[in-house]
């Protein structure tokens, strides 16, 4: 397009003094955003009160959009089941059946758990969530990995509350604010999930590579054990999680570990609880420093 | 002369006769615009790519591009302070990038004053590439090859996208200079 010249300031003092102010603002906000950068490096959470208002400034609409997005997908759901009905049909009663018999076993392993448990002198708290809500949101357009929640401090939600679906772990609660909250997933390349394998004691730890897999450490380095397949579940170490939550399947083994898929993904779930963090003083000893002893 | 061409008094903006432009609607629709493609990316969810484009930095440049000597030199410094509060980004992010890409066109404008669309296609494919490489430098996070990797489909989706943002905003150019107002 041709030039439109009202950047040519000609002749009038004003017109030069408003041009020459115009560069000069711009270069000045540039440098003012270098310096929150810089801070928001070293002080991550010092803005989140600014950004957990703007969310709860636009949640009515967000919470809107996702009760939408949850009910189309039901709508697909509906037609695409119609596809291949029958054979499909024949096939869920077969595992039906054997899902039953499992079941019927699984009841027993549970009567005998509670008896040894009962001779063990253990007892089973009951784990209640904190809040089941849905995520209703996340930083689609950026490189890291945050969805946001649609319950925040009001109802009860603190920053480190681990965040699940019924399939499995979603992430971990990272900012609070009065109607809303912000995850941060398990694919993020920040977070860091001590895990162990399903069938046995193999504890590794699983990371976030940033491209919506996750990277399986191996604490015990030798012989990698693990295969395509394994699934991983939360271990309880660190004290945020409880244990047993499923976490990921492997899909490849590398040399210390492997990569993994996540169980749980947040695009397909609708509603999501938040647990209370699971052993709190624990939790608050992994993240003191070594230099600061623990008061008590 | 009505009864032969009903259009024969009014242009592309509206009737010519007894009609002005609104000057709320003339000024703001840059701005809300801009703020509008900034929200927008929250509402989809994306656990494992960095998937849906920067909308409101491929508004602001379409609106810098499309429509030059609308937007001030300063205008990335308060539309980045709008856009860091969504984006997921450590908070000055935008403010700093968007303030530098308004300081870049300005540069290229001034150098280059008669251009062609695909000549600012190119320029904004090469601030998309700027700032999606700095976003993946600077988000707080480790950066690693997996993640730079993962920012190729949006990188190339963003360009793409490019010329369509370039006809949003010359339909809302049209929209904001329509004459509104009654005199």
């Amino acid at each position: 397009m041709a030039p439109t010249g009202s950047r040519r300031s000609g002749y009038s003092r004003r017109a030069q003094y408003n041009l020459f102010t115009g560069y000069v603002i711009a270069g000045v906000g540039a440098l003012i955003g270098a310096t929150l950068l810089v801070l928001s490096f070293f002080q991550p959470h010092l803005f989140g009160g600014l950004r957990g208002a703007a969310q709860d400034g636009v949640s009515p609409a967000t919470e809107t959009a996702a009760t939408v997005r949850t009910g189309s997908k039901g709508f697909w759901d509906t037609i695409s089941g119609y596809y291949r009905a029958g054979s499909k049909n024949a096939e869920l009663k077969r595992e039906m059946e054997i899902a039953r018999i499992r079941l019927a076993e699984a009841e027993a392993v549970k009567q005998e758990n509670a008896r040894l448990k009962g001779l063990l002198d253990l007892r089973d708290d009951e784990r209640k969530p904190v809040v089941v809500a849905r995520l209703v949101g996340s930083s689609a357009s950026s490189s890291r990995r945050f969805a946001y929640l649609g319950a925040g401090l009001n109802d009860g939600v603190t920053v480190g509350m681990p965040v699940r679906s019924p399939r499995g772990v979603v992430g971990r609660i990272l900012e609070t604010s009065g109607e809303s909250s912000r995850v941060l997933l398990l694919t993020d390349s920040e977070s860091v999930l001590p895990v162990r394998r399903a069938k046995d004691e193999v504890v590794a730890f699983a990371e976030g590579r940033g491209d919506g897999l996750l990277r399986i450490r191996l604490i015990n380095l030798g012989i990698n054990p693990l295969e395509p397949g394994d699934v991983f579940v939360t271990s309880g170490a660190g004290g945020y999680y409880p244990p047993g939550i499923a976490v990921a399947i492997l899909t490849e083994t590398t040399d210390d570990g492997g990569l993994a898929r996540i169980v749980s993904d947040p695009a397909a779930t609708d509603y999501v609880s938040v647990e209370p963090i699971f052993e709190p003083e624990a939790a608050l000893g992994a993240t003191t420093p070594v230099e600061r002893e623990l008061s008590e | 002369m009505e009864r032969n061409d009903p259009r024969s008094r009014s242009d592309a903006y509206g009737s010519r006769i007894n009609r002005s432009h609104s000057p709320i609607i003339a000024n703001a629709v840059p701005w809300i615009s801009i703020v509008i493609g900034s929200i927008l990316p929250i509402f989809a969810i994306a656990a494992a790519l960095p998937m849906v484009p920067p909308l409101g930095l491929l508004m602001l440049l379409a609106w810098r591009l499309v429509r030059p000597g609308l937007l001030p030199v300063w205008a990335g410094m308060p539309l980045g302070l709008v856009d860091d509060l969504y984006s997921g980004q450590p908070f000055g992010f935008a403010i700093f990038t968007w303030s530098l890409i308004m300081i870049a066109i300005e540069l290229i404008e001034s150098r280059l004053p008669w251009r062609a669309f695909w000549q600012d296609w190119f320029s904004a494919g090469i601030l998309i590439l700027a700032y999606l490489l700095a976003g993946w430098l600077l988000s707080g996070g480790q950066p690693n090859v997996h993640s730079l990797v993962a920012l190729v489909p949006q990188l190339v989706f963003t360009i793409l996208l490019f010329p369509i943002a370039a006809r949003i905003v010359a339909m809302l150019d049209r929209f904001r200079l329509h004459r509104w107002k009654a005199v």
